[in-house]
């Protein structure tokens, strides 16, 4: 197969460069090798590469792809980006919303207010154009690896076989200049909803495809609608089944029309098809530009497991869901703040291997809320009987005048991190009274403290929180330093992590969840789920 | 708490009288329509989420034994 682009670039950021790896008689051995240079492979090797270990990302393309996908980035996602050292660009770069308006036919129904709680780094959301947002994790790289971070990324480097051995995977490559092998310790499978990696392992993915279809446009316009997500079901101006406005950085505008499952998609795509259910929409006096327009159907599927031996899946190769609720991309970032200490901490050799078990696991957890989540918004946006559209347009025709039938209008139900409930890692609650949002399990609520935040004092390594209770400011176990941070009981802290209780100890992951809690510091305790949460027991 | 299936309603001629009469000249269409909206206005009366798991389940099996 040629070594052809299969989508337009709006980045060129890491064009083709030959390695050395490329003149070697015998393949060169790498710990962590990442296939896919999306949004999902670059975090993951910006998370090793700056925990110092060596990891080389190979995509078969020279940068970022053009194209309207991703907009929405949600809170959790601004925090692991943040930990990374590029939430400001992002956050500076985004536009930032709050308000949400959702019409039937000609009549506003119903108008949600995220309402952001004070006292977090990041807001709720912000809208970002998915290149950007690529461009700000890429430009971290750069800055990480001339710092020293052991990253490389090689562009127009595509996997074309890999074969699987107990103790690692020999990978052939192909490049402009020809193929090359490597082999890699651990094979990351970060190549996007249709994974090759998985068609050469022969692995299933399975879920549902939803009959239906997503005009997806684009546009500059000179309007003036507020900052606020706009959807429509069954708009008056009968451009789609339904409808959405959002806003985007540079003037740019997301505008989503549902088409149905019969449909002639050349057709739809042309220009003059699209202006005309522009122009429905936003009136004859509106001069917009077109930037870009494509027409997706959605499917929520994931596969049975994560992990095979040595090679570990994340992002949309591993799960993908329909975009109601934004929680493709939102999604895959959490799977990479999850994986990367656990990998970290396994190639230093101070967990045991079973650890990455619990990625598998906390994972598949967090993409089956993903996707049962976005499948019952799409069941309501799309119905797929007479009787379920009948009820779906009862609440609708309700919930302008009866309150009660608004929490039921589904238009997406935005991406929150999950909680790893009942799950290994987590030492059961040993804190009576405190507050359901901490408990083990949770990520961590961010709060203010002493003019900056907790979460800029939390993550990377294993720490010790203490709230109007002393921690030691180190604590050495199970071959781990752990840090500890002492703060009062006041303010939001105390509202979030110590409810109806006085003081309370939380022992806290690397990647900011919690992993046990008890009313006051007690080594044997803490150790015991430390050893717990290394995957030890 | 549980479902109540046993009589409940004051006066059941009378209620039925005004449930089939407030169809009376709808298309089948809107039948259905009032019909849903109905289940949903009674449902939020009720709240209890497993009563409604209990009703459904009555409901679903209908006469069968
Ligand atoms: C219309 C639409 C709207 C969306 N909106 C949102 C939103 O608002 N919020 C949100 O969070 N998510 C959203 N998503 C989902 C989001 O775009 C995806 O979840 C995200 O791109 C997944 O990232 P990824 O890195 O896993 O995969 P991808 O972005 O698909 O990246 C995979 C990479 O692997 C590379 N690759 C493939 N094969 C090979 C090979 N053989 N060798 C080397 N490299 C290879 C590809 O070139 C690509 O660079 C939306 C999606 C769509 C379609």
């Amino acid at each position: 197969m040629p070594l052809d682009d299969r989508y337009q670039l709006a980045f060129r950021l890491y064009p083709y460069a030959r390695s050395a790896d490329q003149d070697t008689d015998r393949p060169v051995r790498h710990p962590v090798v990442v296939m896919g240079g999306g949004p999902v492979g670059i975090a993951m090797a910006l998370d090793l590469g700056l925990q110092g270990i060596p990891v080389v990302l190979l995509d078969d393309h020279e940068g970022v792809g053009q194209g309207s996908r991703a907009i929405c980035f949600a809170k959790r996602t601004l925090e692991i980006a943040h930990r990374y050292g590029c939430g400001r660009p992002m956050l500076d770069n985004g536009v930032l919303w709050n308000v949400g308006k959702v019409f039937h036919d000609d009549r506003q129904i119903y108008e949600f207010d995220l309402l952001p709680e004070d006292g977090h780094r990041n807001p709720a959301f912000i809208n970002l154009q998915q290149p950007h947002f690529e461009r700000f994790l890429v430009e971290r790289v750069r800055e990480a690896q001339a710092a020293g971070a052991p990253i490389a990324l090689r562009g127009k480097n595509r996997i074309d076989a890999v074969a699987v051995r107990d103790d690692h995977v020999v990978i052939d490559i192909t490049t402009p200049d020809g193929p090359y092998r490597i082999e890699a310790d651990w094979l990351i499978g970060c190549d996007g909803a249709s994974s090759p990696l998985r068609k050469m392992m022969g692995l299933d993915f399975e879920g549902r495809v939803f009959q239906d279809n997503f005009l997806i446009a684009d546009i500059t316009m000179k309007a003036d609608f507020p900052t606020e997500r706009w959807f429509w079901f069954e708009p008056h101006f009968k451009s789609g089944d339904s409808a959405l406005l959002h806003k985007q950085p540079d003037g740019v505008w997301r505008i989503d029309f549902q088409l149905g499952w019969d449909i002639d998609r050349k057709e739809e795509m042309k220009e003059e098809n699209i202006r005309r259910r522009l122009d429905a929409m936003l009136g004859p006096d509106v001069e917009y530009e077109l930037v870009w327009t494509s027409i997706y159907t959605f499917q929520c599927r994931r596969m049975r497991n994560f992990r095979h031996g040595r090679v570990i899946f994340a992002g949309d190769a591993a799960h993908q869901v329909s975009p109601f609720g934004a929680r493709g991309a939102n999604s895959g970032i959490q799977d990479v703040d999850n994986l990367g200490w656990k990998l970290g901490l396994v190639l230093n050799g101070t967990a045991p291997e079973s650890l990455l078990d619990s990625y598998d696991l906390e994972r598949r957890h967090g993409a089956d809320e993903n996707i049962l989540n976005s499948s019952r918004s799409t069941d309501f946006i799309t119905p797929k009987s007479k009787i379920s559209r009948a009820f779906r347009n009862a609440v609708l025709d309700l919930a302008e005048h009866h309150a009660f039938a608004r929490p039921l209008v589904n238009s997406g139900r935005l991406s929150v991190p999950c909680v790893y409930d009942g799950l290994p890692l987590n030492t059961p609650d040993g804190l009576p009274g405190g507050p359901a949002r901490t408990r083990p399990g949770a990520p961590c609520p961010d709060a203010p403290i002493g003019g900056g935040f907790l979460l800029d004092h939390l993550g990377w390594d294993f720490a010790l929180l203490g709230v109007g209770v002393d921690v030691p400011d180190r604590f050495d176990a199970e071959g781990l330093t752990l840090r500890g941070l002492t703060v009062p009981a006041e303010g939001d802290i105390k509202d979030r992590y110590l409810g109806d209780t006085t003081c309370a100890v939380y022992l806290i992951r690397p990647d900011q969840h919690v992993a046990g809690r008890w009313p006051a510091f007690d080594a044997e305790r803490v150790s015991a789920a430390l050893a717990r949460s290394m995957g030890k027991d | 708490m549980f479902l109540n299936t046993l009589p409940n309603i004051t006066d059941p001629d009378g209620f039925y009288a005004e449930l089939l009469g407030v169809h009376e000249g709808l298309s089948d269409e809107d039948s259905i329509a009032l019909n849903a909206r109905l289940v949903l206005i009674l449902a939020n009366h009720i709240g209890d989420r497993a009563i409604l798991t209990e009703a459904l389940a009555v409901a679903t099996k209908g006469g069968a034994k």
